[in-house]
């Protein structure tokens, strides 16, 4: 992958070799100076952005302090806030959408990696990431009139018959709600799962293959058994990856999820996320600790998407590793 | 052959046909998606929906044309903001700095990058609306500059660093300076790279919609210069696909299809062509 | 390197052209109510007045009022008026004050989604609050059947529909409700936003209705012109005088007559529950918020001649978008009141 710096000696701030003057002649210290100051830009704008965060929060930190995220109630007219049907939705419809999408994005990524020929691996990989280009306002588009009336009329009424004792399945069938932004978020993480999941397996050495199949171990088993345990974290990361995608995903959610801050056990049940309801209630907060409670949820997520991104890369990278090593499984 | 090895073998080859269901399940739903948008939106993309200004409300035979010119009003601004700075960090990152500075950077890259974009569109409304106190094309673009910044920074650095050390030694052997070198044998020999990168990741935030809907907010008319409020296909699709109007739910299917397929071309183009033999990044 | 400075250069021509579009474009935000005639309106003004350019934005009164409170958009819109509290808070931030100016009358209504009820049901105000409270849950409950004899409701659940977005329309509802429910104005209350007991959740007038058009068993509240443009049917409601009253100009008209001799100065009233034999009890005035100060002479000319075209010509397009017109005497009152405008 990448190889390591090919930079002359003048990498730190005092090179020894020419003096100052020669270097501003030939334009390096400007160089250097001024990629420095786009570089430290970035900082800057990342420093200012988690501060105007924090900030433009603060008096929803003030006035509720923890009892934020226990309180169920968001109630514009008494103001009072609470997250917790926000945080609800939000990791309700990312679990869903990860059940629905990892047994399919592995199975996939399996396929790619392990049995399909490079070029038909390749060819296929270039659509999903065609597929992983999809905005969110076009799945939120299908959403509304393709998969709505397809959950409301045929799949939540079967959900019902069959699995109805159980509290996931109970309720009236509005199309909206839960699982359905569930499954629209299954649809737009699958993509990644797929594309890491399978660098990662690809990246398995091939010892550890020849060696399961040199033991007598069919196909399957050589990847079930040996392949897939060996990049486990890898893949564990990919997951992270798609649930942190997941949780921030805003348009899609907020056109097929009920808008409405609910907290019930029933997939059927309407709901909303942190995400979507700051796209709809922020122009309008008409006070300022409305909007303030509604940017503390921004914080919120933020932090959420920040530790899982964090996770996911440490794993992938230790996998990465692993591969790369003496190859001990 | 035993009957237990039997099984095992049909287990294997059964479980490696679900894997290959899986793959296509994955890939059909794209093809599924675009037949959709083909389907409902295909008749409406008319000479009318390019051309013209949006109808009221109930009218029939308005188009978006204020809406296209407002997303690629949008988007240049944007590359022009946020390409400069991820380019120039990533040679930064590549050429200059030491280690420590390097980690803080890409920390910080990262960090932006894992943003929710709706987040990203609460800081660009306190800090580009509020104190100018207008809804604007410049604070839609600063949002999505925002989102390409990373995407920039991270590829160009990858790429530089790919620039085999034999050309760098070269350049330097003949008596180039630093600069000269990074400036005439570096970066073309990363460019198409580069310029993938970038070409993604303007596709990227030409789907975007979350950040807009407190930036540049929205415009029934054009958007002259950068200081209003403008239309942008994404808002709009969004906008008229909870309406409950049947025209601008047609309209709603039509951009859809228009937006997906600009998004798709630019992709393909990004990968197939300009990308021949280069690793592409992952968003 | 030439080839970026290129670039540039064609962007900053680009800017300059674009820039360069001499029509006067104003901002304005709030009320999905009135959309459809406003739309209609900034529409023929800017055909008789090419130079400017009214753009409005249909995001909820709730956005309209916070929107002009921060000075983001030149005008605002809301179909329930500023409280005490918000006019305090625009002052206080803006440092003048803001003026209500009444535009168009309309009416608030239940729609619904009911297979086989093609017609008008009736509705109690005990029915409406109560399947709003979320103790009515199914439609045929006696409190809808009584009112409604020979119509053959459902034994399935109500879906009830409301307002996700800060809305003026949800205030006249909310306004109605608490007049006629003791229980609601205790429980809920009336605001733009409120902590709604039950139901899904739309934004704006057109995402109520277009959820009520897909979801079968629901009801939801818009305004009138949306049930008539998309052919939902949309039910009686009874009046303070015991009258079964359908939505239209005429019923709508008849509860403004009522408020006229006692108008405020403000022009912030409410009609909902009018008295009168003919009077719909959802009715109410819908207002443009008008800052008492606007430093840009352009803009505010502008805006006071709209103002002007709006209460005497725009009104002749009131009534084919189901709007009834303002009563003379407020028109009266507020063409005064447009000097205060400065």
């Amino acid at each position: 992958m990448a190889t390591p710096s090919t930079t002359a000696p003048s990498a730190g701030p005092l090179a020894g070799s020419r003096s100052f003057l020669a270097r501003i002649r030939t334009g390096d210290e400007i160089a250097r100076l001024l990629t420095f100051l786009f570089a430290a830009s970035v900082v800057l704008i990342t420093v200012v952005l988690v501060f105007e965060l924090w900030q433009q929060s603060s008096l929803a930190w003030h006035k509720f302090g923890f009892d934020f995220f226990v309180t169920r109630v968001w109630d514009p007219v008494t103001e009072e806030f609470g997250a917790l049907p926000f945080i609800y939705g939000t990791v309700v419809t990312t679990a869903v959408a990860l059940l629905l999408a990892v047994p399919l994005g592995l199975g996939a990524a399996i396929f790619l990696a392990e049995l399909a020929p490079q070029k038909i691996s390749d060819t296929l990989q270039f659509f999903i990431d065609l597929l992983a280009a999809v905005p969110s306002v076009i799945y939120g588009l299908l959403g509304i009139f393709i998969i709505v009336p397809i959950i409301r009329k045929v799949v939540e009424p079967a959900l019902k018959e069959s699995l109805g004792f159980l509290p996931f399945f109970q309720g009236p069938a509005y199309g909206l709600g839960f699982l359905t932004a569930g499954a629209v978020l299954a649809v737009m993480v699958i993509p990644y799962i797929v594309s890491v999941s399978r660098e990662i397996l690809l990246a398995v050495p091939r010892e550890q293959r020849e060696a399961a199949l040199a033991l007598g171990a069919t196909r399957w088993e050589s990847t079930w058994k040996v392949v897939v345990p060996f990049a486990r974290s890898g893949i564990v990361g990919s997951i992270f990856l798609a649930m942190a995608r997941a949780l921030g995903e805003t348009m899609a959610v907020t056109m097929v999820i009920g808008n409405a801050p609910v907290i019930k056990a029933s997939l059927f049940s309407i709901g909303d996320s942190i995400a979507s309801v700051i796209a709809n209630q922020f122009t309008e907060a008409t006070s300022d600790l409305y909007t303030h409670s509604l940017i503390a949820l921004g914080l919120v997520l933020f932090i959420l998407t920040f530790i899982i991104n964090g996770l996911a890369r440490l794993l992938i990278i230790a996998t990465a590793q692993k591969g790369s090593g003496t190859g001990n499984a | 052959m035993t009957a237990r090895l039997r099984w095992r073998k049909f287990v294997s080859g059964l479980m490696l046909t679900l894997t290959g269901l899986c793959a296509l399940i994955t890939v059909g739903v794209l093809f599924c998606i675009l037949a959709y948008l083909v389907v409902h939106g295909g008749s409406s993309v008319n000479w009318n929906f390019f051309t013209r200004l949006p109808a009221p409300v109930g009218e029939a035979g308005g188009g978006m044309a204020n809406a296209i010119a407002g997303s690629a009003k949008l988007l240049a601004l944007a590359t022009l903001m946020g390409v400069p700075v991820g380019f120039l960090g990533g040679v930064y990152l590549a050429e200059f700095s030491g280690s420590k500075m390097a980690f803080v950077v890409r920390y910080a890259a990262d960090l932006l990058n894992g943003v929710p974009s709706i987040v990203i569109g609460i800081f660009a409304y306190t800090l580009m609306v509020l104190p100018f106190k207008h809804f604007s094309t410049f604070a839609g673009s600063f949002a999505l500059g925002l989102m390409m910044i990373p995407i920039t920074l991270r590829s160009t650095e990858e790429f530089l660093r790919g620039v085999p050390r034999s050309l760098r030694e070269g350049a330097m052997a003949l008596g180039a300076s630093k600069w000269r070198t990074i400036q005439s044998v570096v970066v073309p020999a990363a460019y198409r790279g580069i310029v993938t990168a970038i070409l993604l990741a303007v596709a990227r935030v030409a789907g975007e919609t979350a950040p807009l809907l407190f930036t540049a907010f929205g415009n029934r008319f054009w958007s002259p210069g950068w200081g209003q409020p403008t239309a942008s296909l994404p808002v709009v699709i969004f906008t008229y696909a909870v309406s409950p109007y049947e025209d601008w739910h047609r309209q709603a299917w039509a951009a859809g299809l228009v937006l997906l397929g600009l998004i798709l071309a630019v992709n393909i183009v990004a990968r197939v062509v300009l990308a021949r033999g280069v690793r592409v990044p992952r968003s | 390197m030439k080839r970026f400075a290129g670039l540039a250069l064609v962007f900053l021509v680009a800017a300059i052209v674009t820039g360069a579009q001499s029509a006067l474009l104003i901002n304005g935000a709030g009320a999905t109510f009135p959309y459809p005639i406003y739309s209609k309106w900034f529409d023929e003004y800017h055909k008789a007045h090419g130079t400017v350019q009214i753009n409005y934005q249909s995001v909820g009164s709730g956005a309209g009022i916070r929107q002009v409170t921060e000075g983001t958009v030149d005008f605002g819109a809301s179909d329930g008026p500023m409280t005490d509290e918000q006019i305090k808070a625009y002052t206080d931030k803006q440092g003048h004050g803001i003026l209500h100016f009444p535009t168009v009358l309309g009416a608030a209504v239940p729609t619904y989604n009911i297979a086989g009820v093609t017609g008008s049901l009736n509705f109690t105000p005990e029915a409406l609050a109560g399947i709003y409270l979320g103790k009515i849950t199914k439609w045929n409950d006696p409190a809808i059947a009584d009112a409604n004899k020979g119509v053959n409701l459902p034994n399935e659940d109500i879906v009830v529909v409301h307002r996700s977005d800060g809305s003026g329309t949800t205030y006249i509802w909310t306004d109605y409700l608490s007049k006629v429910s003791t229980e609601w104005k205790d429980k809920v209350g009336r605001n733009t936003s409120v902590n709604w007991p039950v139901g899904l959740g739309g934004k704006g007038n057109e995402g109520v209705m277009g959820v009520v058009k897909q979801t079968p068993n629901s009801i939801g509240y818009v305004e009138l012109i949306y049930a008539i443009q998309n052919h939902t049917p949309y039910g009686t409601v009874r009046n303070s005088a015991g009258e079964f009253i359908k939505a239209d100009l005429a019923s709508v008209s008849a509860a403004a007559a009522g408020a006229i001799k006692n108008m405020p100065d403000d022009f912030r009233v409410s009609i909902t529950n009018a008295p009168g034999k003919t009077a719909y009890p959802i009715s109410s005035f819908t207002w443009l918020l008008i800052p008492e100060k606007i430093s840009d002479a352009s803009k505010r000319n502008d805006l006071k001649t709209f103002l002007k075209w709006m209460m005497t010509d725009g009104q002749q397009y009131c009534e084919s978008l189901a709007y009834a017109k303002l009563p003379k005497e407020v028109v009266a009152k507020e063409e005064k009141a447009i000097n205060k405008v400065q």
